[in-house]
């Protein structure tokens, strides 16, 4: 049944129906109004979970590691800066194979200080062995919760996810989703099984201390992992599909790709206006179309290459920057890196950072300069400023 | 060893990480000035010099090479060389 909600609060009513034992979190914007509803969860009696309030992120990221080694599902969220304090806890939490699901409310780092949204958090953390699903609109970030336990805690995954949604623009807007009953969860997502877990009878150490010789096969069976995840994320996806009529086999989308002179590539809210552009532009008789990121990690380089296939020029949205390199944008270098030998000219644009708004019009503007072979640029900068 | 994920041990596995790749240089003992008075033994951070049987051994599974030994031998009986390959 479709509800009116507030997309963190469609969030909080997703992690709920996951079934998590132990949440622990803290608050930070644009994140807040998720885990203040799972408090409320847990207070009204609504949610049979351990709520464990810390003192920092760092805190929160371990008690959910210690608690996921302990053999339970276990849920966070974070934003921004929350998620670079937990970062050390983030390698770990990967390394020692917990399938920990977050979700993070994409929102600039500092400094300067920004509340704002851009996806710099979660995409400086792609090297982390988590893999990452981002969501367009409130229904797809809410499903991907689904998907994402379901996904990580496979046996033959055993690998942390975040479910990325950008801060306020989706966190905080009211849409109509489909929240699925518990019987319906319950039905999709089974108790989680650990696949080895703390227990006093039979004693165990996680994250042990490798030497030269063994740290890299751990490296290595990790990226294995990662590379499992891919397919375990389409399956479930497919299966999710098959009970709830939303169906995630593919790690992107692709829209109106067909015969396009100029594709654009994007993760996330930015999607829905560049569809919007896209509509206008073929009516206009300029031939776009936009082939969608919803798993950025693993990254799906053959899908990817198989979705650019022919096309002249493509155009990668960037609400990020990775400082010091010839593209600018992080996820641009990969595309880049997909369709190495087919001679696509791809071009990265940094756009949206710390909040900017976008546009329309700046999604046609990008493509005119992808067509003329102008791109690894900032796009909409204030030179006045400057 | 075979790996076990997540980096998982049961206690009591510390020795299955081999810590003598660590080395440059290994202890050689010339037993002819040898006196049999334990203080290599005693004095090796890793207990990997042991005197049995009338013979000196060090355990190069874990001997990082450190010279200890060496150093501490009242009878200037070992010595360190480089280790190729």
């Amino acid at each position: 049944m479709l509800q009116i909600m507030e997309g963190s609060h469609a969030v909080a009513e997703a992690a709920k129906l996951c079934r998590p034992e132990v949440v622990s979190a803290y608050p930070i914007t644009p994140q807040t109004h998720i885990v203040e509803r799972l408090a409320e969860m847990v207070a009204d009696g609504e949610l049979d979970a351990e709520y464990l309030c810390v003192d920092s992120e760092l805190s929160a990221l371990s008690v959910c590691l210690g608690s996921s080694a302990a053999g339970s599902r276990v849920y966070s969220a974070t934003s921004s800066q929350g998620l670079m304090l937990m970062a050390e806890v983030v390698f770990n939490v990967a390394g020692m194979r917990q399938p920990i699901i977050m979700s993070i409310a994409n929102r600039a780092l500092g400094a300067p200080l920004s509340i704002w949204n851009d996806q710099q958090d979660s995409l400086s953390l792609r090297d982390s062995g988590w893999f990452q699903l981002y969501g367009e609109d409130v229904q797809e970030m809410t499903d991907q919760h689904f998907i994402a336990y379901k996904a990580a805690e496979r046996h033959d995954v055993l690998l942390p996810g975040f479910v990325c949604f950008d801060g306020f623009i989706l966190s905080h807007t009211y849409e109509p989703v489909d929240i699925p009953t518990q019987e319906e969860i319950d039905a999709y997502l089974p108790p989680y099984v650990p696949y080895n877990k703390l227990d006093a009878k039979s004693p165990l150490s996680m994250g042990m201390y490798a030497t030269p010789d063994y740290y890299m096969e751990f490296r290595y069976e990790t990226d294995l992992a990662m590379q499992r995840a891919g397919n375990a994320i389409s399956e479930v996806g497919k299966e999710f599909g098959e009970m709830f009529g939303r169906d995630y086999s593919m790690h992107t989308e692709s829209y109106r790709m067909d015969d396009a002179d100029v594709a654009f590539v994007a993760l996330g809210s930015i999607c829905g206006t560049v569809k919007d552009a896209i509509d206008e532009m073929r009516a206009d008789g300029i031939k776009a179309g936009l082939v969608k990121i919803r798993t950025y990690r693993p990254f799906p380089a053959k899908e990817i290459a198989h979705a650019l296939a022919g096309v002249p020029k493509v155009a990668v949205l960037e609400k990020n920057i990775s400082l010091g390199t010839s593209m600018k944008g992080i996820v641009g270098l990969e595309v880049k890196d997909a369709l190495t030998g087919t001679g696509i000219d791809v071009y990265s644009y940094v756009v949206g950072l710390g909040g900017r708004d976008i546009r329309k019009k700046d999604i046609r503007a990008i493509a005119a300069l992808a067509e003329k072979g102008e791109g690894n640029m900032f796009y909409g900068l204030r030179t006045e400023l400057l | 060893m075979a790996l076990r994920i997540g980096a998982a041990a049961a206690p009591g596995r510390a020795p299955d990480n081999k810590t003598g790749s660590w080395r440059v240089f290994m202890p050689i003992v010339d037993m002819e000035k040898c006196t049999h008075c334990g203080t290599c033994t005693l004095a090796c951070p890793e207990t990997a010099v042991s005197d049995e049987d009338g013979e000196i051994r060090f355990d190069l599974d874990y001997c990082k090479g450190c010279g200890v030994c060496a150093n501490e031998c009242p009878a200037k009986a070992i010595k360190m060389i480089l280790e190729e390959n």
